[in-house]
């Protein structure tokens, strides 16, 4: 018979939340996560295909059985219209990255070579300083992150997961369809 | 409803009347005041002045849970809205249906640190189900209507609307909705799927255990648990809210389990095979050492609440739903089993468990006592009036006396702060009950320290000539807090005494109201009297206890729930 005493080790999960667009949603979404120790390693919301909704990715870790539990507890909140952990199998995440990078013009071609490999483009050129655009999964921007750091890295600023499932299966209750 | 062209204040007057509200408790000040203006001369809802907010807010949770109705209370801005906090927040926990209504400053005003100017909605996000912040005065009916039944529909709690004063002063063309539409909330009503699965592990049990808790209350599911048990003949046992789901007078019953429960009710539960566990959500006052309850039971777990299922035990088979609705259906599926397979054989575990209650009774000794001791004190109120009043308590040791001796026969009946432990819950409840259940026998069950922080609310209930009576259980102490300091602080009594207690007789005769004192069996008996044929106003009765007198049997916190220290 299972006591959820411990709170076994989590891993990664992300949640999707399709909220009203009214104020203070997100203060109720974070005060929620921060108030049942819920940690959050990413939140992102936006705009969705309707303008009096807006679609929220939260990206936690924690055990799987938490995770249900967290996603009980949010649907209670008056303003989530729908919320679930998307599926890890069908899942397509991407997140935009900038890199500010302060070196000399020589490197400048060896730059733009590794951004190419990783699809990703020089946006902004300056005598002593350049900013990669870069977009993807949470895993290439880490790997890219890892090799700019070489040139010196003096800004990073990522925007935080956005997902959605494969497939034509949608968050939006039939109410709203 | 017809349109009419009216202010935002008079809005909140049209919409309280459109809602049937009897009783709104608060105090006026500056950013409420058209609120207060519009509802000048209104005879329903009656307005109630309270001398403090958090007064107001408790009363109408007493309100709310004495009569199944949604409780009301306003609160101007800044310091009357943050003196509602505690009420909210007990009324979340407890999960009672209350509407608090406050003021606030001017919108062009809002987030300028204007005069009185407090972020309710901010402060009372983690301790309502929902609050609003009126922007707009054509949104107010809607989100009053929506306030209204959000607090009272799922499970039940608190909301808050706050109103800025402009809002309330525009004029509008008012129209009261009919209905809600709220995308995000829905109270479960889908079909049940698995009762088939919990009515086989009911069959299959031989150790079964019903739990109730306070969502039996909330339901109005007593006629519905009474079938259920007397169908499945397994032993009840209830928590603090749970009291009166079933009559506590019934062999059936075990009473009350967990820190301050009775052994036999602990024991039956860790040794169950099966915990039927309706409308109740596993607190640690009740489970004790969590990885070591009920280790060998499993669990049926009925909850309108979704998230409560499997939140601290795992569930074998979650119920998700209104009990009135959900528990006859179980009832049925129980009742073809039986009929098909006949019924599983109860008798040893009865017989253990009528051995533990034989065996560790509930007792205490009066006679050759020089004090009183505070559950003879119950217990002798309790035969005075054979148990027919509504009881309310503080807390402390004195509500734990009260929990464990006072026999609570029926609904309703027994209505405490337990999620909070708010003390300063007794006299405002008490205020709340008696107008909610006119004509009916109010008693508090007091401690000397919970009384001393909103007695002066004794103004209010002279006002009214409520004939409530509050039994002061005063034993000079913070005792709940002394009794840990004796227990597991080597006897330091840190800032426990309260022997500088003011004269509760005195006080009451200073607030027009009939104060008594016992201090023996014989005065007792007295005063009892004296005190149940004073209907004429309050009566504060002053009843000296022996001042070291300890709550047992007692599970220390975070042991496991068969570990029950009992001081002998
Ligand atoms: C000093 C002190 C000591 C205490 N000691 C004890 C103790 O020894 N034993 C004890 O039991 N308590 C004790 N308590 C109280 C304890 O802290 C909890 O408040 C209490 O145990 C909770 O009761 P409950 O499980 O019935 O839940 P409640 O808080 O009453 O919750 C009700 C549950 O029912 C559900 N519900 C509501 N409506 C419905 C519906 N229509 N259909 C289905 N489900 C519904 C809700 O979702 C919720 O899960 C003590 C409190 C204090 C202050
Ligand atoms: C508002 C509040 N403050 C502090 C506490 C902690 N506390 C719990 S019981 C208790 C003592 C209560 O004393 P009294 O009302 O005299 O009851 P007794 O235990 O003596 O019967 C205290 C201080 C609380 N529950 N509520
Ligand atoms: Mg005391």
């Amino acid at each position: 018979m299972e006591r959820n005493e411990e709170k076994p080790n989590g891993s990664s999960h992300t949640i999707s939340l399709l909220v009203e667009n009214k104020p203070g949603v997100l203060h109720r979404i974070a005060g929620l996560f921060s108030r049942r120790g819920y940690n959050i390693s990413s939140l992102t919301v936006g705009p969705t295909e309707r303008p009096d909704y807006s679609r929220m990715t939260i990206v936690v870790l924690l055990s799987t059985k938490t995770v249900e539990q967290v996603v009980r507890q949010v649907q209670k909140l008056v303003p989530v219209v729908e919320v679930r952990e998307l599926s890890p199998q069908d899942l397509i995440e991407r997140e935009l990255m900038l890199v500010k990078i302060r070196t000399p013009e020589r490197n400048h071609a060896e730059l733009r070579a590794l951004a190419e490999t990783y699809e990703a483009t020089i946006v902004d050129v300056s005598p002593d300083a350049l900013v990669v655009e870069a977009s993807g999964n949470a895993g290439k921007l880490d790997a890219l992150e890892d090799r700019l750091r070489a040139f010196g890295i003096q800004e990073v600023c990522r925007s935080g997961r956005i997902a959605l499932e494969r497939g034509f299966k949608t968050l939006a209750p039939p109410s709203l369809k | 409803m017809a349109k009419e062209k009216i202010t935002g204040a008079m809005a909140v007057r049209r919409a309280l009347e459109a809602e049937g509200v009897e009783y709104v408790f608060g105090m006026p000040g500056g950013t409420i005041l058209p609120i207060y203006d519009a509802m000048f001369g209104c005879v329903k809802p009656q307005q109630v002045l309270i001398r403090h907010e958090q007064v107001g807010g408790h009363a109408a949770e007493g309100f709310a849970l004495a009569t199944g109705r949604t409780g009301v209370c306003f609160g101007t801005s800044g310091p009357g809205a943050t003196n509602l906090v505690t009420a909210i927040a007990d009324a979340y926990m407890d999960s009672v249906p209350l509407v608090a209504i406050t003021g606030n400053v001017a919108t062009s005003l809002i987030g300028s640190d204007a005069f009185q100017e407090a972020d309710i909605t901010g402060i009372t996000m983690p301790i309502t189900k929902h609050n609003w912040l009126v922007t707009d005065v054509k949104d107010l009916p809607r989100i009053l209507k929506e306030a209204f039944y959000i607090a009272r529909t799922g499970r039940p709690g608190p909301v808050l609307v706050d109103i800025p004063k402009d809002i309330q002063n525009t004029e509008f063309e008012f129209e009261y909705p009919d209905s809600v539409s709220i995308p995000g909330y829905h109270p479960p009503v889908r079909e049940e799927p698995r009762l088939k699965d919990a009515a086989t592990l009911v069959r299959g049990a031989s150790r079964p255990l019903i739990y109730l808790g306070g969502g039996v209350r909330t339901a109005g599911a007593h006629a519905e648990v009474a079938a259920f048990a007397e169908l499945i003949g397994a032993p009840v046992v209830t928590t603090l809210h749970g009291k009166g789901a079933f009559p506590e007078t019934s062999p059936q019953c075990l009473g009350m389990f967990g820190m301050h429960g009775s052994k036999f009710a602990n024991f039956a539960v860790q040794n169950s095979d099966l915990l039927i566990a309706l409308g109740a959500r596993f607190d640690d006052r009740v489970t004790g050492k969590l990885s070591t309850f009920a280790p060998e039971a499993k669990v049926i777990h009925l909850d309108v609440d979704p998230a409560e299922i499997s939140k601290l035990v795992t569930a074998t088979v979650p119920l998700v739903g209104d009990l009135k609705r959900l528990l006859p259906q179980l009832t049925e599926e129980v009742r073809r089993l039986f009929a098909a397979q006949g019924r599983p054989d109860l008798e040893p575990w009865l017989k253990r468990v009528e051995a533990w209650r034989e065996k560790h009774p509930m007792k205490y000794t009066q006679v050759g006592q020089k004090y009183l001791l505070p559950q003879y004190v119950i217990e002798a109120i309790w035969k005075k009036t054979g148990g027919k009043a509504v009881v309310t308590t503080g807390v402390g040791e004195h509500q734990m006396f009260a929990a464990q001796w006072w026999k609570t026969s029926g609904p309703r009946q027994f209505i405490t702060s337990g999620g909070l432990g708010t003390m300063g819950f007794c006299l405002p409840a008490a205020i709340g009950i008696q107008l909610g259940r006119p004509g009916e026998l109010v008693i508090g069950i007091d401690g000397d320290g919970s009384f001393q922080m909103t007695l002066q609310d004794l103004a209010t209930a002279r006002d009214l000539n409520l004939p409530i009576k509050i039994f002061i259980l005063n034993n000079l102490f913070l005792g709940m807090v002394r009794q840990w300091q004796e227990l597991f602080y080597e006897n330091r009594f840190a800032q426990t005494p309260l022997s500088d207690c003011p004269d509760f007789v005195k006080l009451a005769d200073a607030y027009g109201c009939l104060g008594l004192r016992a201090r023996t069996v014989e005065e007792l008996d007295q005063v009892i009297d004296q005190a149940l044929a004073n209907d004429s106003g309050p009566t504060i009765i002053d009843v000296r206890v022996r001042r070291q007198e300890k709550v047992f049997p007692m599970v220390p916190a975070g042991a496991p729930l068969n570990d029950m220290i009992d001081g002998e």
